[in-house]
């Protein structure tokens, strides 16, 4: 075949732009979860210990091998937290600019959508409203092509999971409607 | 030869049309979430896990399996053609590979990559088929001090010989022992750190947390990134593939140097990428004109290929054999396996022959139909970049739901894999290392099980650890492994000033 050269194009028009202000650096993030994992290791560190971190007659009580995990997570995230405060690398790197964060709320927000719907449309209703609006509204591809795919993906869905193999999925008034 | 009698029965239990309709839709989905942008073996495997939870454990494995060659030979074409490396282990790929794909020699470098794919899983499945139950016969043996120093040695060595920033190794590790102890005490029944939640009485799973970690935070740091593309189509010809083939003995020394080492990386934890590396810059050292690396030649294919592919299955032995994984993807592998209560380990190979022996036979299959029907259809699913990530994105969120959601059958799960996505995306950013984190949650409760027992076993006393030549030596080489970096640079200046004290006489 001679058709090793034909290129394939493909365009990202809602690409994030390269100059976008950045929102954080990586070391406000890193101290940051560094401080969380520290409250973090203190919480199950204190829970543990209530629980028994000691030894009695049988050997060692439920606490003991997570309360010294916390000991040891508490220890490295200090660690943690004084290198990246004092790291200049980190103070220079991007952790996200103002237009990726843009993007990654673009997914992110619709999915916590979805997990909530799903708990009252049922999962199926839910992915057919989550892959036709994306698609429509992020994707901006015409309406009639995500409608058609959202609604032969969820069908295929349905068939596979509720009919040919009886996994139980949240479901909700459609599906009752239907008598499934 | 009794491995090559039960290898026999293997490809029997195989052999029926519903398991190799299996295995073709495994390959398949595998190359296409191989070919996606941003995801790779690990993240395949973790999507589509659900899809296999209502097929009994063999036709099941066999299909996950499938998933993750299909997921590696999909990697190697979009490293070629558009110079996107799928997989951290695909990087050394395109340093040639697409550089001959822009001088239109597309088809050859697939060819190349394909087939040192197909030799060096080979290789380490030969491996696997002869060592794996010799391994697993001796560690019958095993007690549970044992198996503690094994797992410590797995632990030790992801902290010691990881590329990450140590603290951050040391945090995701314990972060994942610690989250695998939530719920009920096993020893003792009681309740820990659960909170009052009788969410978290069940504790955290396993395979919930690794879709979030894997699936949806993959989505965001994709979503992140520019998603156009350019590159080259290429359909793969017979007379290509025979040409290449022909000049595949000239090359001997490099596969078989790559798969040594692919080999050896891979039963050590986290080596798959390392591997690779080092097969290429072997391949380019020992080369008469290591000048033309990088340019465009054919062996700066096959070497990372071979020894990529070599690790990535080598990184089952000891998750078949001994019950620990070696990668991230081992680890969902054997996460799988729990959910339909096999316990890997050396027991497995007694209890469930049927099952391992059917494994092993897959390997093989699976490789040779995925050669096939990879040089078969490149140009399908070279256009499948064409989808638009627009549309791929909802879809997999959706799987991911489902997957979550079927596991136990609760709402609390789909929050925590939505948790689990955020948790990723920021360590991902962050530099905190996910696979340490994947394999102390899968291996938490029975790495303390495994303490306690020989904690009860010897009235608590520390020297159990110690107490025979075998747990002691391999407790010691945890030690010295977690401590690796320090001796190292302890060696290393030592020999420097014997050498300058040496030097002046």
């Amino acid at each position: 075949m001679s058709n090793t050269n034909i290129e394939i194009v493909v365009d990202d028009p809602t690409a994030p732009e390269i100059n976008s202000p950045v929102v954080t650096s990586v070391r406000i993030v890193d101290v940051v979860v560094s401080l969380l994992l520290l409250a973090l290791a203190l919480t199950l560190g204190w829970d543990n210990w209530r629980t028994g971190a000691a030894w009695d007659s049988t050997g060692p009580q439920a606490g003991y091998f997570p309360f010294y995990l916390s000991v040891i997570l508490g220890g490295a995230s200090l660690y943690g937290l004084v290198t990246a405060f004092l790291s200049r690398k980190e103070a220079a790197e991007t952790f996200v600019t103002r237009a990726q964060l843009r993007r990654v709320m673009a997914v992110f927000v619709p999915t916590l959508l979805f997990c909530l719907a799903m708990q009252f449309l049922g999962l199926y209703v839910a992915s057919f409203l989550l892959i036709s609006t994306f698609m429509r509204v992020v994707g901006k591809i015409s309406l009639w092509k995500s409608l058609l795919t959202a609604f032969v993906f969820t069908a295929v869905m349905f068939v596979t999971f509720d009919i040919a193999f009886d996994v139980i999925m949240p479901k909700g008034p459609l599906e009752a409607a239907l008598g499934r | 030869m009794e491995a090559f009698g039960l290898l026999m029965h293997g490809f029997a239990v195989l052999l029926t049309w519903k398991t190799l309709v299996l295995m073709m839709v495994g390959l398949v989905l595998g190359i296409f979430v191989g070919v996606l942008p941003g995801l790779g073996g690990p993240n395949g495997v973790a999507i589509l896990l659900p899809l296999t939870f209502t097929m009994d454990p063999t036709s099941a494995i066999v299909m996950l399996s499938c998933i993750y060659w299909g997921a590696l030979f999909g990697g190697a074409i979009t490293s070629i053609l558009f110079n996107i490396p799928g997989e951290a282990w695909s990087v050394a790929t395109t340093f040639d590979g697409y550089p001959m794909a822009q001088q239109g020699r597309a088809a050859e470098a697939l060819t190349a990559a394909f087939t040192s794919s197909f030799i060096g899983s080979l290789v380490a499945v030969l491996l696997i088929t002869f060592l794996a139950p010799m391994i697993s016969s001796f560690a019958l043996k095993f007690g549970p001090p044992e198996f503690f120093a094994v797992y410590l040695l797995t632990f030790c060595s992801f902290v010691g010989l990881g590329r990450e920033a140590k603290h951050k190794t040391v945090i995701s590790m314990s972060l994942g022992l610690l989250l695998a102890g939530v719920g009920m005490d096993t020893v003792s029944g009681q309740l820990r750190m659960t909170f009052g939640s009788t969410d978290l009485l069940r504790g955290i799973n396993f395979l919930v947390a690794v879709i979030g970690l894997f699936g949806i935070s993959e989505i965001l740091l994709t979503m992140e990134e520019r998603l156009a593309l350019r590159g080259h189509a290429a359909g793969i010809s017979l007379r290509v593939v025979l040409s290449v083939w022909r000049d595949l003995p000239k090359y001997w020394v490099t596969l078989f140097r790559s798969s040594f080492i692919g080999c050896w990386l891979g039963i050590t934890p986290g080596g798959a990428i390392a591997a690779s590396f080092m097969g290429y810059n072997l391949a380019k050292r020992f080369s008469k004109e290591p000048d033309g690396f990088g340019k465009g030649r054919i062996e700066g294919v096959f070497a990372p290929e071979t020894a990529a592919h070599a690790s990535g299955t080598a990184a089952l032995l000891p998750m078949l054999a001994l019950g620990i994984p070696g990668s991230g993807t081992a680890a969902i592998l054997l996460g799988g396996l729990m959910v339909w209560g096999l316990n890997p380990g050396p027991l497995l190979f007694v209890e469930h022959k049927d099952f391992v022996w059917g494994l092993i036979a897959s390997m093989y299959l699976g490789n040779v139909v995925g050669l096939v029907l990879v040089l078969t259809t490149v140009p399908i699913f070279a256009s499948i970049l064409r989808v638009p990530f627009a549309a791929v994105a909802p879809m997999i969120v959706v799987s991911c739901a489902i997957g979550a959601y079927a596991i136990q059958n609760a709402m609390f799960d789909i929050w925590l894999m939505l948790g689990f996505g955020v948790v990723g995306y920021v360590f991902k950013k962050i530099g905190i290392p996910l696979a340490p984190f994947t394999l102390a949650l899968v291996l938490g409760n029975r790495a303390e099980d495994a303490f306690r027992l020989s904690m009860i076993g010897s009235g608590g006393n520390m020297k159990v650890f110690w107490s025979n030549g075998l747990v002691g030596s391999i407790t010691t080489l945890a030690i010295v492994l977690l401590f690796w970096p320090v001796l190292d640079k302890v060696f290393g200046s030592v020999t420097r000033l014997m050498r300058t004290a040496k030097s002046p006489a």
